[in-house]
């Protein structure tokens, strides 16, 4: 690069400040356009993505209420659907029973944080649908997790063993060995994919014994909403 | 040979009659022992997959040396080593051409992209065998059992695997290997089956016993750095009994550490790679240290449940540095002094 | 695809007149020449990430053509006007809003890809194939021959991530594209998908490339 080593012309710091405004105007002008044009678009594909992922985990439900967790253990409804871990989604069908309640969970996996959604009937105390989010376990082993049908096939009815007053879970989620399931609380895993069928049932362990309890003490409030 | 003419090289000056060759000819011998009693253990399958390694390294090594120029090197015995020693990592009833593959990896990409024998970074069977468990985690995991019945009248069906395609469903057996066991289901095979190795594993990495045999008769001829396995050995031995004495329940004894899965093997013939380990002693001391430690740590929190591979080859990876770490100071000069980077 | 301009002398034509061109020439030089991956050896962030599909690896090198375009067109037109004390500053803004742009319309178009290109996209800001080709190209020349540069050098690009990410699927998952080649019985190679795979690949194009450099003669 020659012209780097030859001085450059000397010229006022204010013709430097208005070229890069300019630059910068014509830049910004350019970005909110673009952003004002496809935001619609990406909205709609954003909820489209999530109410699928809902619809799937719930199955029969028509239409959907959001719920804040509150620190202090309580639901409250919530219009906007922000971009929020903490949300429960509750699930209706047409007659506005309440078909189910859809609860986003994460934790660690093999290779990454693995992110879930499962549907939960309070009515029935099982977990009834469930749907990987995002995970980068390995291609072929650990995103077993996502298609294999027999381990799919643990979420469709996967009891949640509650204490009489329903206050706490009385026996954990586990995944175990595939082939080994004996008691009905227990995850039957995968050949292949130990560690990240098992790191499933450690997040929807974790997730059930905090929310499941809140979701019993709130159990009017998801039901009577349904009515209104 | 008494020569007039006189003969200048580079150093070293004083050289001790033996070749390469009758080194790793050696290292042949060694091994036998090991490689006879896997063939015992698992029948024909891991005399193929023997077979088929050491042709498929063979083979490789001799093409690329032609092909880059050079004269052929097959004749000192090293890729011999690499290919009996890769298949004893492997699990008996691998598929043939993923051994076959697994061969032309560890020649063409662990030793002849770096130059040949003598400029490899890595073990050049670990490479291969790294390379395997990346491309086919479910055929390298798939273990069968020890002492089949009809292990010498028929050959696993997945070993005949048609090239390129996918072996078929697990027929006889897959069973955890004790180091799994522990992992997942936090069960202790007794000692006494894992140092004969009545046990499931890789091929080669079974028996303790004749390993360690092997190893002592390379250290009784002065072909192998004693240093190496003794100070693999010692800090698995310490770092896990620290960890057992502190909870017995939630980590194995030592002596589980030491005779389970491919320690063994690994520190006596991987580790003791004469090109990819330190030369100082006290580099070797520091490698070794540091390759049981890793080994203890995979094992203990990693994701896999052994780690021995992975531990060689990252201690492969930092010799060169760990070299120029303790390299000695030159006499009359300060400790800051630099030697220039060749 | 040897020096075009030297051979010129006897055929006469459409395509000798072409093939003379000094803008054909800008932009032949990016796909074989000076090709930004297998021989320039830049932008390897993205070239070794994404290309684990031919589907992913089109997509990443279309986005980074369109900014190569659009920075070079938009750098040559505002070449006298911004001082050069201040340029490289100017360029990364230029830069930093069409991947934005990009960023937004992959995310349109289809919430898997933009999953799947994921923070690589964003990346494409500090992809030094754009920058290079803005300071070393369009901040010297015409808005034409920066075009056509920005063209050669991006399709260059497109070109090697698709190679890439060809020979990575076939192995890895037995397909092009999503469509099926090898039969289902085929065991798929998994190193291929991860990142290791991308490496393995990369070196086996650059050997091709530096094989065919050396040997072209003997050809």
């Amino acid at each position: 690069m020659n012209s780097a080593t030859s001085t450059p012309p000397r010229i006022g710091s204010g013709r430097m400040i208005t070229a890069m405004t300019a630059t910068g105007a014509l830049c910004a002008l350019f970005i909110v356009l673009a952003y004002q044009g496809t935001l619609p678009r990406i909205e709609y594909l954003k909820a489209k993505a999530l109410e699928k992922a809902i619809v799937e985990v719930i199955p029969g439900m028509t239409s959907q209420k959001v719920f804040r967790l509150q620190p202090d253990g309580t639901l409250q409804e919530v219009q906007e659907a922000a971009k929020d871990a903490s949300l429960v989604y509750a699930g209706y069908d047409l007659k506005g029973n309440l078909a189910g309640v859809a609860i986003e969970a994460s934790g660690m996996g093999f290779a990454d944080v693995i992110r879930i959604i499962y549907g939960y009937n309070p009515a029935t105390e099982q977990i009834i649908g469930f749907r990987v989010l995002e995970s980068k376990e390995t291609p072929g082993l650990g995103d077993k997790i996502e298609k294999d049908p027999a381990f799919l096939e643990n979420f469709k009815t996967l009891p949640i063993v509650l204490s009489a007053d329903k206050s706490r879970v009385q026996h954990r989620i586990v995944a175990v060995k595939h082939g080994k399931k004996e008691k009905a609380w227990e995850l039957d895993g995968i050949t292949g994919a130990t560690i990240s069928s098992r790191a499933v049932g450690n997040i929807l362990g974790t997730s059930t014994e905090h929310i499941v309890p809140v979701l019993h003490k709130n159990l009017p409030l998801l039901e009577n909403l349904a009515k209104q | 040979m008494f020569q007039k003419t006189l003969h200048i090289s580079t150093s070293p000056h004083v050289v001790r009659g033996i070749g390469t060759d009758d080194i790793m000819r050696n290292v042949v011998w060694a091994m036998a022992p090991t490689a006879g009693y896997a063939i015992w253990v698992f029948g024909l399958s891991a005399l193929l997959m023997l077979l088929t390694a050491t042709a498929a390294c063979v083979l490789t090594e001799h093409l690329l040396a032609r092909m880059s120029g050079k004269e052929s090197t097959i004749s000192d015995w090293s890729a011999v080593i690499t290919g009996a020693l890769l298949a004893l990592t492997l699990p008996p009833g691998f598929p043939l051409w993923m051994t076959f593959l697994g061969g032309v990896v560890a020649i063409g990409l662990g030793k002849f992209a770096f130059g040949g024998l003598g400029y490899n970074v890595f073990n050049p069977a670990l490479v291969g065998r790294a390379f395997l468990q990346a491309a086919f985690p479910v055929a390298i995991t798939t273990w069968h059992k020890a002492f089949a019945p009809e292990r010498f009248l028929s050959v696993t069906a997945s070993t005949l695997t048609f090239p390129f395609t996918e072996p078929a469903a697990v027929d006889a057996f897959s069973g955890a290997t004790p180091l799994a066991a522990f992992k997942f289901e936090h069960a202790i095979t007794p000692a006494y089956d894992l140092a004969l190795g009545l046990i499931p594993g890789s091929t080669g990495e079974t028996c303790a016993v004749l390993i360690a045999l092997g190893g002592l008769y390379l250290i009784a001829r002065g072909m192998m750095d004693w240093r190496i396995p003794v100070s693999i050995l010692a800090a698995v031995g310490v770092f896990s009994s620290i960890l057992h004495l502190a909870d017995a329940e939630a980590y194995p004894s030592p002596v589980f550490m030491w005779l389970s899965g491919g320690l063994m093997l690994g520190a006596v013939f991987m580790a003791t790679d004469m090109v990819a380990s330190p030369v100082t002693p006290l580099g070797v001391w520091v490698y070794g240290t540091l390759i049981g430690v890793l080994v203890v740590v995979i094992r203990i929190w990693g994701g896999l449940p052994e780690g021995v591979m992975y531990a060689i080859l990252l201690g492969n990876a930092v010799s060169p540095h760990l070299d120029k770490l303790v390299i000695p100071r030159v006499y009359g000069t300060s400790r800051t002094y630099k030697t220039k980077a060749t | 695809m040897s020096n075009p301009i030297s051979q010129g002398q006897n055929n006469k034509g459409f395509w000798s007149a072409l093939a003379q061109s000094q803008s054909t020439n800008e932009f032949l030089k990016g796909l074989w020449k000076e090709n930004p991956v297998f021989v320039q050896v830049l932008g390897m962030c993205p070239t070794l990430a994404v290309t684990n599909s031919a589907r992913n690896g089109l997509a990443m090198g279309l986005a980074t053509t369109f900014v190569l375009l659009m920075s070079n067109t938009l750098v040559s037109l505002l070449r006298k006007v911004i001082p050069r004390q201040v340029r490289i500053a100017s360029y990364i803004l230029i830069i930093a809003t069409f991947v934005t742009l990009v960023d937004y319309a992959i995310q349109a178009i289809s919430m898997e890809l933009s999953k799947a290109l994921g923070a690589f996209i964003s990346l494409i800001v500090v992809n030094c194939v754009i920058l290079g080709r803005a300071e070393a190209f369009a901040s010297k020349n015409t808005v034409g021959r920066s075009i056509m540069d920005a063209l050669g050098m991006g399709f260059g690009f497109v070109m090697a991530l698709l190679a890439l990410g060809s020979v990575r699927e076939l192995l890895g998952y037995g397909s092009i594209f999503g469509l099926l080649v090898f039969p289902p019985v085929y065991q798929e190679w998994v190193i291929m998908i991860l990142p290791a795979g991308g490496f393995f690949t990369l070196a086996l194009w650059l050997f091709v490339f530096n094989w065919y450099k050396t040997h072209k003669k003997a050809l």
